[in-house]
């Protein structure tokens, strides 16, 4: 318990610091946000919506920062993140509602196959050392140096335009199937969610091998291995004793890469015009939506916390040393 | 057989190849950043042709072939590489005194120092940083164009706090040792022992940290300028990325893979030199890594058992190691 009471300390004060910086750089940045907002609006802007955006962005207000400051904590706490410039008169929230399961659904699923599969082939690269296993870690490494857009524009290339195994773009056929629990609709979801998963798979399954195979190699020195080896225990036993212990600092190093899995994904759902936050992110970045740039950074963040936080469960649950109370 | 001075073993090439390939690759990146732009055979802006209205695949006259407004594409990718090297050697450079001072400071103090610097650092750990790049730039690149040096900045910001952590802890294990104690009773200030009694025992980590740091910094820098949130018009192996992914370069039916590959590949390449280079540290570090780099046919050679999967690590010296040592 103690170990979650730490992590979720930790866990809120970044929250706490997210949401500060997110207030500060436009007030520290030179330039008025507001009135290139006004810009990009399509249709009419009213007097009371700039007025919002003027205390957003601390432009032209009586308010005193602190003051602001205030305002901005009691409009999150209500689930306001502003109005989208670029889909006026939406609000960043809905924007943001509409992409997030996509993204979720496939940068989780994503996450889950490259975490097992790549601590599962580091046992085995760990397990049969100096075997060809270890010739391509270093290849490996290539595609996990690479950015991950990069190596969707090559999946898309290769897999889509080239073989047309698989669609270019999008996240389902728009033209033909509505959204709904029908297998026609989920069937093409899926169809077209397996190249961007693939690409985020292999970008991101070197660091959990690596890290499985280096930490499975200390592991198999210890004293205990070697006895359970032994006592004649089947090697399928012995590997298990091992891998068990070796797991624990991936799970741990779990809050390191999820941060890099999730902005490589977001880069990955460009290049494949993939309905999620990426996409969204992308036409914010085009059109100067700031309160939507901001609304993304927030939501990401929460959402990294929040797959943290489910590690460290896991993390307390496989590590009984953890739930000791000191 | 004539014996080498023993001073010479400090100039001596590393023996792994992963060493040797990835430093020759890492140097090579370097190089290209300097003169680069100078051997790139057109201005990377400007149009060379107004009749075709496809990009054009590789020819004697183009190398790398041409965009779709008929640039050259090695010249861009000739220019570009001095701004992506650049900006993630300021970002790796900066980020990595952060964490040596942090980290250092952290470990050595302890206490309330600790407690702060720790915090701080975790907090940058588990905030996403391309998230809060994205933002900060795009307010920046809003009012001023950025320039490398800037980018390299803020880059670094993110970038510091895994290194910081990683020598706080080692430092940590220092602080009682015998020599610092020592160093301490005679009296030396603080800011002495951690430069000259603690730091060069961390020399490796710090290395590690730089290089995990330059390629954290070239993926962001890259990242970023993909998105389009550092100016487009600033040529960088992520704005060529950028045109690219917006011409649909991969999308077409005649894929018009000389646009985008070049500039993917050199961005995985300098990564992966680099990659390989820690690889190599990470051997040095933990002599466990490397017994495990001995293939099955040097362990036979060295005349090691061929399965010993457990309770034993091979250290033993490999063949190839024990000539090159008579050479």
């Amino acid at each position: 318990m103690r170990l979650i009471v730490r992590r979720l300390t930790l866990y809120l004060l970044t929250a706490i610091v997210a949401i500060t910086v997110n207030f500060f750089i436009p007030r520290l940045m030179p330039g008025n946000p507001v009135e290139a907002a006004i810009g990009h609006m399509q249709s009419q802007v009213t007097p009371a919506t700039i007025k919002a955006l003027d205390l957003q962005y601390g432009i032209n207000t009586k308010v005193g920062l602190a003051g602001q400051y205030f305002h901005y904590w009691g409009q999150l706490f209500h689930g306001n993140l502003g109005i989208s410039f670029s889909a006026y008169p939406a609000t960043v929230t809905s924007v943001i509602r509409a992409a997030l399961p996509w993204t979720i659904g496939l940068v989780g699923m994503a996450t889950i196959i490259s975490f097992v599969a790549g601590t599962l082939v580091g046992i085995a690269a760990a397990w049969r050392r100096g075997s060809w296993l270890d010739n391509v870690l270093p290849a490996m490494t290539f595609f996990q140096a690479a950015p991950y857009f990069f190596v969707a524009i090559l999946m898309v290339a290769l897999f889509a335009t080239k073989l047309g195994w698989f669609p270019q773009n999008s996240g389902y056929d728009t033209t033909t199937l509505n959204p709904g629990l029908n297998w026609p609709f989920i069937s093409d979801v899926i169809d077209h969610a397996i190249l961007p998963a693939l690409t985020i798979v292999v970008g991101s399954i070197a660091g959990w091998i690596i890290g499985m195979r280096n930490m499975m190699l200390t592991t198999m020195d210890e004293d205990y291995v070697l006895i359970a080896q032994a006592k004649g225990l089947s090697r399928r036993r012995v590997i298990t004793y091992a891998a068990r212990n070796a797991i624990l600092p991936s799970v741990s190093g779990f809050s390191l890469a999820i941060g890099f899995v999730v902005s490589g994904s977001l880069l990955t759902e460009i290049v494949f015009s993939y309905p999620g936050i990426g996409y969204v992110l992308l036409q914010a970045i085009g059109s100067e939506d700031y309160p939507l740039l901001q609304g993304i950074f927030l939501v990401i963040t929460f959402a990294v916390l929040a797959a943290n936080l489910i590690a460290d469960f896991v993390y307390s649950f496989l590590d009984p040393r953890t739930r000791q109370e000191a | 057989m004539p014996h080498k001075q023993p001073h010479k073993h400090m100039f001596q090439l590393p023996k792994s190849a992963k060493i040797r390939i990835g430093l020759v690759l890492a140097l090579l990146f370097t190089l290209l950043a300097v003169i680069g732009p100078w051997l790139a055979p057109y201005n990377p802006n400007v149009s060379l042709s107004t009749t075709n209205p496809l990009p054009q695949p590789p020819s004697s006259h183009h190398w790398l072939g041409t965009t779709q407004v008929q640039q050259d594409v090695l010249s861009q990718l000739l220019v570009g590489g001095r701004s992506t090297i650049l900006v993630s050697l300021i970002a790796g450079v900066i980020a990595t005194f952060l964490a040596v001072g942090f980290g250092v400071a952290a470990g050595y103090y302890g206490g309330w120092l600790d407690d702060l610097l720790s915090m701080l650092a975790n907090i940058f750990l588990v905030l996403p940083a391309l998230p809060l790049l994205i933002v900060i730039f795009g307010f920046l690149s809003k009012s001023a164009n950025p320039n490398d040096v800037l980018i390299g900045v803020v880059i670094s910001i993110t970038g510091w706090a895994f290194g910081a952590r990683v020598l706080r802890a080692q430092t940590l294990s220092m602080r009682n040792r015998d020599y610092v104690t020592s160093a301490r009773i005679i009296g030396e200030r603080s800011w002495r022992i951690m430069a000259f009694e603690i730091l060069p025992n961390l020399v490796p980590i710090v290395a590690t940290s730089f290089l995990f740091t330059v390629i954290y910094g070239v993926g962001a820098y890259t990242a970023l300028s993909f998105l389009g949130v550092i100016s487009v018009a600033h040529w960088s192996w992520g704005t060529m990325l950028y045109w690219a992914q917006s011409a649909q370069a991969a999308q077409q039916v005649h894929i018009e893979w000389w646009w985008f590959l070049p500039p993917g590949l050199a961005v995985g390449l300098f990564g992966t030199s680099l990659a390989l280079l820690n690889f190599g540290i990470d051997e040095f570090i933990n002599p466990r890594l490397r017994a495990a780099g001995l293939s099955r046919r040097t362990a036979r050679l060295a005349g090691l058992p061929r399965r010993v999967p457990l309770g034993l690590t091979p250290v033993a010296k490999s063949p190839a190691v024990s000539t090159s040592g008579q050479r």
